[in-house]
């Protein structure tokens, strides 16, 4: 995806404009409400129901009603509670991979494109294979000898193996952005390079930082649906990916169970389109040219 | 362009290396005897058997000489096409239960990948061009490159398959024919199972493409060259047809980039459709703890995914002059 992020300087009237025109975008608006909307339904829904997400009730394959909002499963499971659960666990797993990618891929990047030289040779060519290496095929050979799967294990290989783009995109920045005059005028003054970094060409990339955040954490999200889909997932909570696992493998699709495979499914969709969304309005907010469009 | 290929091969080379040395390391970093794991999964219960199946395959890992030795015997048995027996389907060997399944992975793939790109690029450069089908295509992009590849392909297996019954949800081909063969019956079968995870797949590519190329159309139009045609008087086409053109150059070196995703999408395809490839062979393998035959998976979809990526180089040699005359460009 290219994002044309405006290298220009921050100040603080800048950013409450931004601020401004975020909230009066109906793309940020309505993307962060979608992906805000299911985070609390994550967060306070398994505080209140009282039934545990593998509690098996007498009504089996039920279809949604009042008693069990989106019916039971083949097993007699609410789905409803699962659907919660899983939420939560997605987002911690969107959060904690997309987070870990960002790390390694910001560090790769700023210390590639700021040192230069055999440091950036050896970096930009480890950024290469690991874009190359299909990820999620390496992490189902990682996963399959993980005995005990938790989702913070999840979280980290998926980090582990899903950096690289942002990494050469935050090279090519810092590129052009190191020998700019201010720049210049730290490393005179004596800072230190990762001061510099962080207070002087971070800032000038921030529009562009939050956004790929925001691609790693719905990125994060997919990769591990798939993983749990595959049967991967982990071994001892429930999630999204492992109740569209669970309904194929007890032919919820014949039995016509719709109401077991649909919510997951949706819920995922819903969160990373809304990701997407938040993303396209937040270009417009950062690009004043794409707003007028 | 000589030092362009010299850098895309050392790259290519050294992922394969890289590839194939988490090939040999995992099995040995990670806690626990996975052979132990391996026979105790398939219930090998007869003493004696167990025994010599053990010994196997101690001796198959080649775990009683150093370390060094293990992985440069590793590399030997590689270069011979040797990759271990495959226990979910004793005793074919790996490399035989892979090249069986290739041919459905490959179908479903090539026509998916390949025709939504064109569709998505061609989709992608007219919704650039007005703002009606803007406003309908992008969205509608958007929510498909949101959607978990399984989950549309369990919507359209419930939807196509099971409601309004026109296609069929399990497997390659029908029960009735007893494999493979060559007759006008079984391809037109085949392609009846082929459709829907096809289109599974093709949709959810589909996005991508059209907003990228979307992007790259409006980004063009309004760099340099297109606001310096256009003060020249040069017809509108004309300056789109430019636009079009240097926004391919992305899209291009995208198409390799975004392969491993596409294969990961291709895999729970598979899964969802019970469709006879390497997906299938993937969950057959992990079900039966099989770590031979999912090792050799990983090495074959990254030969592939390797030789498609020079496959997409040598096409954006041929589209882009620069990289041809050394210049800077294409460096992606």
């Amino acid at each position: 995806m290219t994002t044309d992020a405006t290298l220009k300087s921050d100040s603080v009237g800048e950013s409450r404009e931004r601020l401004y025109f975020a909230f009066r975008n109906p793309k940020v608006v309505i993307g962060l409400a979608i992906v805000l909307g299911l985070l609390l339904v994550g967060l306070i829904a398994p505080l209140l129901l009282s039934a545990e997400p593998t509690q098996q009730f007498d009504a089996k394959s039920a279809s949604p009603s009042g008693e069990h909002w989106f019916g039971t499963t083949y097993f007699g499971n609410d789905v409803f509670t699962q659907f919660a659960y899983g939420i939560r666990s997605s987002f911690m797993v969107g959060a904690l991979g997309g987070g870990i990618a960002f790390v390694i891929g910001l560090t790769v990047g700023f210390t590639a494109g700021y040192r230069g030289g055999l440091v950036d040779e050896f970096l930009n060519m480890l950024t290469n294979v690991v874009l190359v290496l299909p990820a999620l095929v390496v992490l189902i050979v990682l996963s399959t000898y993980l005995e005990n799967r938790g989702p913070v294990s999840q979280a980290i290989i998926i980090g582990v193996f899903s950096w690289p783009w942002v990494a050469r995109a935050v090279r090519a920045q810092t590129f052009t952005l190191r020998n700019r005059d201010y720049v210049d005028l730290a490393k005179l003054s004596g800072k230190r390079a990762p001061q510099i970094i962080v207070r002087e060409v971070m800032p000038n990339m921030a529009s562009y930082l939050l956004m790929s955040v925001i691609l790693l954490f719905g990125g994060a999200i997919l990769f591990a649906a798939m993983l749990d889909f595959i049967g991967l997932g982990p071994t001892d909570s429930i999630s999204l990916g492992s109740m569209m696992q669970q309904s194929m493998a007890w032919s919820a699709l014949h039995l016509g169970l719709w109401w077991w495979f649909v919510p997951p499914g949706l819920a995922i969709t819903a969160i990373v389109g809304g990701l997407y969304i938040t993303n396209v309005g937040l270009d417009e907010v950062f690009n004043p040219k794409l707003r007028e469009m | 362009m000589g030092r362009y290929f010299r850098r895309k091969l050392l790259i290519y080379g050294v992922t394969f290396v890289i590839a194939v040395t988490i090939n040999f390391a995992i099995p040995r970093m990670m806690p626990g005897d996975p052979i132990a794991r391996m026979l105790a999964q398939n219930k090998v219960s007869n003493v004696e058997s167990a025994a010599r199946m053990h010994a196997y395959y101690n001796d198959l890992f080649g775990l009683d000489v150093p370390l060094w030795q293990q992985y440069l015997n590793y590399w030997g048995a590689l270069f011979q096409g040797d990759l271990g027996v495959s226990l979910f389907a004793f005793p074919s060997p790996v490399s035989s239960v892979v090249l069986d399944a290739l041919p459905y992975t490959l179908g479903l793939l090539l026509p998916a990948i390949l025709l939504s790109w064109f569709v998505g690029n061609g989709l992608g450069a007219i919704a650039a061009r007005s703002k009606w089908l803007d406003n309908t295509a992008l969205p509608v992009s958007y929510l498909l490159t949101a959607v978990p590849y399984m989950w549309l392909a369990i919507l359209l297996a419930w939807v196509g398959g099971v409601i309004l019954g026109w296609f069929p949800v399990a497997g390659g081909y029908s029960f009735s024919f007893s494999g493979p063969q060559f007759s006008w019956n079984f391809i037109v079968d085949a392609l009846h199972h082929w459709f829907l995870p096809f289109l599974s797949l093709f949709l959810v590519a589909l996005g991508g493409w059209a907003i990228g190329m979307r992007n790259l159309v409006i980004y063009e139009l309004e760099s340099d060259y297109s606001n310096y045609m256009q003060t020249l008087g040069a017809p509108r086409r004309l300056v789109r047809r430019y636009a079009f053109r240097n926004a391919m150059l992305p899209q291009i070196s995208g198409l390799a980039l975004q392969l491993g995703v596409v294969v990961g999408g291709a895999l729970v395809t598979e899964v969802v459709f019970a469709y006879p490839g390497l997906g299938s062979l993937v969950l057959d393998a992990i079900q039966n703890q099989d770590f031979f035959l999912l090792q050799g998976i990983l090495l074959f979809i990254v030969i592939g995914v390797l030789v498609f990526n020079f496959l997409a180089d040598v096409v954006y040699v041929l589209v882009d002059p620069r990289t041809r005359l050394g210049l800077e460009g294409g460096a992606s």
